[in-house]
């Protein structure tokens, strides 16, 4: 499994969203530093809806992400924007 | 308490507005940084911004600190308020100006 593959898989059993997007944007920060070279699965967006984050602020449904995930971040995940959302609550995407 | 994060417990503490970022807010050197800079200064808010990139422990510090595995980081009055996308967020949603306004920081453009 690649890192986008492995973070889908992470965040669908620790969370039962109803809809999941897991974006890899590495290669939008391709030479951003000097080993990015846009192919290395650096850089992320997940949009998540699910019922976890109901009631919860908005730091809250992030560490609870950033939990889940803390092992990609140990090796070497880079950046991931997040776009948590309830469900049924609005969205953009 | 270490050094790192006696030094960074001091910052937010005697700071009323600290963005650690990498970069300077002159020069940001990562988009997510520089999406925070541009909101602060367009709400006109006085900050400290801190180059995390200047120090190793302090980029390491700064994770640390908040439990907080990435950078930019904002803090108001000794509290962290969020990262890029909560930054932005409350910034769309007006809840920036608010909760800067309620922490008694000066909003320019409220």
């Amino acid at each position: 499994m690649n890192r986008q593959q492995r973070i889908h898989a992470a965040l669908t059993s620790s969370f039962a969203p109803v809809r999941l997007f897991v974006i890899d944007e590495s290669h939008h920060h391709a030479g951003h530093q000097p080993d990015m070279t846009g192919e290395g699965e650096t850089h992320f967006r997940v949009r998540i809806e699910s019922d976890a984050f109901a009631g919860k602020s908005r730091i809250e449904r992030h560490r609870a992400v950033n939990a889940v995930l803390a092992g990609e971040f140990d090796k070497g995940l880079h950046a991931l924007a997040v776009e948590a959302a309830g469900t049924g609550e609005a969205t953009r995407w | 308490m270490t050094a790192i994060n006696e030094f960074i417990d001091n910052e937010v503490k005697s700071n009323d507005v600290v963005l650690f970022m990498k970069g300077t807010p002159q020069f940001p050197q990562c988009g997510f940084s520089g999406q925070v800079v541009q909101i602060l200064d367009y709400l006109g808010v006085p900050y400290k911004g801190i180059n995390v990139l200047a120090d190793d422990d302090l980029r390491q510090g700064i994770k640390d600190y908040s439990s907080w595995p990435t950078i930019p980081q904002l803090y108001v009055k000794g509290e962290f308020v969020g990262g890029c996308d909560i930054i932005r967020e409350m910034f769309q949603a007006s809840e920036l100006q608010q909760h800067l306004q309620e922490k008694g920081v000066p909003v320019k453009a409220a």
